[in-house]
Formats: structure tokens, sequence, C-alpha cells
């Protein structure tokens, strides 16, 4: 047992840099490489790849990475942790593990799988027995979606990470796991920390809410002193150093750019936030009114103090549903009077839209380089504004009316105000809808299984 | 005198469903005392009219120097359901740095505003 790791984050999301993660390995020591590939919506996407192709439905760009990897990471004993799995763990477990054999890695390594988070199968079963998997911003039960859920997974915490590590797994790889987990469990592992220690859990917990982002909490769209944040062409990616009593530093590979700083951990640990007072995970529930920085040298904060409770009995499931149709279309106008002839261009739209008797549940049109972002806040455009970008998007559940709506943008180029430009990428793309459906389901009826395979 | 927030702090914010969240961080440990007492959850209510249609929740971190407000119903139905160009609010930390708060001459000398 150690009583010193260093878990480096790789991907803060799927489509995130993708050299990240080789740079972590290569840039300096690390022990646990941490790569987070599921945003909320992710397993629905990769639900609809399976659906096509049985052998799809996870993060494919994780073969090829650890293909390039998987020789350094075996040579200097350094472990994965992914929730690369997507909705079909073993599937990735598979590719990965011809990848090992034709690096010459067999007898080398082992691959872990965690999987028992995919409820789609057992929703009528649940709702049957009366656990209603209610929204929990809306209160609605899922019984009124259910004919258009696409996909159904409970969020596993970092247990079934951490065995399939004691048993030896150097690549961890899971479906719905959540990404705190996946930095906790090697401290779990490592630290041997018991299921009730609950100030370390809510620590490796923290530790891995400001990794997760990847160099969100190094430089990375941080606002203090932003221009004299260094070389972001070659930022480097968090590394969280954990020690056994609780505490960490969040650091990075010498060399690299970005800023690790007191400030720009503070900015990731509130991204996100909602109490404070209870950051709840499977694990624990973690309070940041506890967490305490101090800056530990270059590119080094040090972080202490942090006290956890007890985990709740019940686990968020992460669930899509099919919502309708959208499309945005967008035109761009120049100087003079860029905002009223933008203006003027959306009254015209929908004065048309009007007439041809389409229905939206919404249109919103949003006047880009004049308010798009902060809305009122942002005053009165300036008539002198050298351009402003014309956004209307709208939304509903009948699709002939949204590619109605996609055929009436460009003809407003020869029919509406003058100086119009920017329609190079065609008519607008009509995008199904897939929406996200939080809900609680009880511990008790989720049984995350482990397998871990030789090479 | 009036002070811009952008003076006194920075911020980052992030989407949850509809409800946008911001974390207002104080530039110095002197300046919290300042934010808490001005940044209340009905001034930021008022301050974002017209974007935020559900209620404001305030949380105080005094260990980080810290608020973190929830904007409920802020987002256009959040996540792919949203039209906004900012379905993930996360432009919403600039918004809030556009505040002003009155801060007594006195206490604006005496923090070195």
């Amino acid at each position: 047992m150690r009583d010193k790791i260093r878990i480096a984050a790789g991907q803060g999301f799927w489509g995130d840099l993708p050299d990240a993660p080789v740079r972590q390995v290569e840039g300096g020591p690390i022990d646990y490489l941490m790569l987070d590939y599921l945003a909320e919506v992710t397993m629905s996407i990769m639900q609809k790849q399976k659906a096509r192709d049985p052998s799809a439905g996870y993060a494919r760009d994780f073969v090829p990475l650890m293909k390039q990897i998987l020789p350094a990471c075996v040579a200097r004993n350094i472990r994965v942790t992914a929730n690369a799995g997507g909705v079909n763990v073993e599937g990735c477990a598979a590719a990965v593990r011809d990848v090992a054999k034709e690096l010459g890695l067999r007898g080398k390594l082992r691959i872990g799988i965690v999987t028992g988070d995919n409820i789609m199968d057992r929703l009528d079963d649940l709702l049957a027995r009366g656990i209603e998997l209610r929204n929990m911003d809306t209160a609605a039960p899922l019984a009124t979606v259910r004919d258009r859920i696409q996909s159904a997974n409970a969020y596993l915490g970092a247990a079934p990470i951490v065995e399939a590590l004691n048993q030896g797994a150097q690549i961890v790889i899971t479906g719905r796991a959540t990404d705190t987990g996946l930095t906790l469990a090697p401290m779990i592992h490592e630290f041997g920390w018991g299921p009730d220690d609950w100030d370390s859990l809510a620590a490796g917990t923290i530790a891995g809410h400001i990794i997760e982002c990847g160099a969100q909490c190094s430089g990375g769209n941080c606002q203090y002193e932003w221009q004299g944040i260094p070389d972001l062409a070659n930022v480097g990616f968090p590394i969280a150093e954990a020690s056994s009593d609780g505490t960490f530093v969040i650091t990075k590979h010498d060399g690299t750019g970005g800023r690790v700083n007191v400030p720009s951990v503070k900015e990731q640990l509130v991204y996100e936030m909602g109490d404070p007072h209870g950051y709840i995970t499977p694990d624990c529930v973690a309070d940041f009114t506890t967490v305490h920085l101090v800056a530990d040298g270059p590119d080094r904060v040090r972080v202490f103090g942090i006290k956890g409770k007890q985990a709740t009995d019940t686990l968020k499931v992460s669930i899509s549903y099919s919502a309708g149709y959208k499309a945005v279309g967008t035109l761009v106008y120049a100087w003079p009077d860029a905002y009223e002839k933008a203006r003027a261009a959306d009254q015209i739209l929908r004065a048309r839209l009007e007439r041809l008797g389409l229905r939206f549940d919404q249109i919103l049109t949003e006047f880009v380089g004049a308010n798009a972002t902060h809305g009122p806040l942002a005053g009165e455009p300036s008539p002198d504004l050298a351009e402003v970008q014309l956004r209307v998007g709208v939304r509903g559940d009948d699709r002939k009316a949204i590619e109605r709506f996609t055929k009436e943008i460009a003809p407003l180029i020869l029919t509406g105000p003058p100086s119009v430009t920017g329609f190079a990428g065609g008519r607008p793309k009509v995008e199904e809808i897939v929406a996200y459906w939080p809900a609680l389901i009880p511990k008790s009826e989720i049984k995350s299984r482990v397998e871990v395979l030789d090479v | 005198m009036k002070v811009q927030l952008r003076k006194l702090a920075h911020a980052r914010s992030g989407d949850k469903g509809d409800t946008a969240n911001v974390g207002l961080i104080a530039f110095r440990d002197d300046l919290y005392p300042l934010l808490t007492r001005e940044v209340t959850a009905a001034r930021v209510k008022e301050h974002f009219k017209g974007i935020c249609k559900g209620e404001v929740e305030r949380f105080e971190l005094p260990n980080l120097g810290a608020l973190n407000f929830l904007l409920h119903e802020s987002l256009g139905g959040g996540g792919t359901l949203s039209l906004m160009t900012d379905a993930q609010g996360k432009t919403f930390s600039t918004a809030l740095l556009r505040m002003k708060i009155e801060v007594p001459d006195d206490e604006a000398k005496r923090l070195g505003l």
C-alpha cells in the first residue's frame, strides 16, 4: 500500500483534446489515468449507435488511445479508470483486449469490466412495482414519456471500480459511472479507506470534481487574470496528488502551459454547484463549505479539511427520451444599422411563418453581437455595430413544420433587409432532440457486476 | 460610490437542467463580507429580470470567499431542449459581474477601491 498517488485527468468530456491523455502519460510521473467520457446525453447517442451496429455503443476513440498508451502504461504500471464503455462495456473491453494482444501484451495485464448500470430492459418491471422514476426537476412520473425513452442508466459509484482494481485490473472500463468515482476509486484501493470513512470519501470525491473537467481547473476557461495565463496552446491537464490522510494537491506536469493556483481551483469548485453543503454522489455526501485551499509552490494547490456525510440510499438515474425536433438558422447583417436590419428580418420571417400556419412549441430569436448572451443586461445595441448575426431557433413535435422553417432562412437574403450574408453552410439541419430525465432509484435495485479478464 | 462586481470578484457558471448556477468568488478575503451583504438573492433576481423566470437561491461558502447562486428557470428548458446560444449558462458568470453595488465611501477607501 502506498501513502501517496498521482491521478491524472485525461478527458473532460467526450471530444476533449485528443492528445491530452497521451501527454499525461508521457509528460511526467503518474500512477493513474482517469478518463471521463460521459456527459448527460452521451448515453443516448451511444444507444442509437448500438441500435444500428451491435458492436458499437461506446467511446470509440478510447480504443486507438489505448493502442497508443498501453505499452507505456504496462511498462510503468499506470492504471486507467474510464467510463468509456457507454452502453456496450463488454464490446469496449473486447476491443481493448484485441488491441493489447496486437501489441504483444498477452499475459501482461488484466481488464476490469463494470456493468449493472443499464436499466433500460427493466423499466417496465420497475414502473410496475411502483418505482415511478419521477423527474427530479419537474416531479413528473416517467410514465408520461415511457414510449419515447432511448436509454436509462443508474450512476454507479466508486465501489465496483475498487473491486476491479483489487482484482488486479490495470484498466477498468465502466458504463455510466460517476466521474468523481473514477478518481475516488484509486484512492480507496490504494489507501484502504473504509466504506464509512465519510471525510476521506468526500475528499476523494471533491478531488474528482476538481479534475473531472480537465483543464478547466488548470487555466482553461479561467477568468482570474486570464490574459496572464501562459501557453494555453500547451495547456497541462490536472493531476491530483492524493495522500492517504485525505488531503491532496492539485497540480500539472512541469513544462506544460496553463496555470494551477487558488483562484483557478476555486472557479472549478463552484462549477455546476448546487447546495454546497450536500454534494451527493453514490459514495458519500461531500460538504464544499469545508474545503480549504492554500498555495503550495508554483502550479500547486493543497486542499485539506474536507468533511463528508453518510451516503444516501438512492442512486441517480440518467434517462434520455425523444422530445421532438429543432432547427436553428442564422444570417449576418452588416453596418450600418445592423441590429435594426436583423430585427426587421426577424419580423419578416415570423410573419411568413405565421402565414404558412406553422406551429412551434417555441421560437427564439437572438441577436449575436448585440445581446445573445447577456440579454437585456447588455443594454441597447449601438447603431454603429459592425455586424449582427440573426439567430432564430424553433422547436416542436411536428418534424414537417421544422423542415419548412429551414427553407425560409436563405430567401431572406434576396427578399429582406440589405447588406446580409453568412449563408455558406446551406439550409439549417433538423435535429432530433434527445432530452435528459434525471431520477432517483433505491440503491437496493441496482446490483453492479465486476468481471476481470486476462489479456 | 457605485462599484461593479467585476472589480471585486471573478465567477464561473454552469447548468443543471433549466437552472443556471453562478459561483461568485471574491478577489480577496476582505471583499467577501461586502459581497455577502450586497449581493443578495433578491438583488440577483432583480438583476436577471427577463432572464431568470424562477426563484434565485443563494448559498455562502466563507471558506472559499464565494457565494453560489442558483437561478431557476433560466435556460429555455435547459440541456438539449433549449434553443439558446448559451443553453448551458456558461456566460451567466460575466452577466452577474455587470452588477453594480453601492459601497459607502469610507468602506471603499478602507478596502482600497
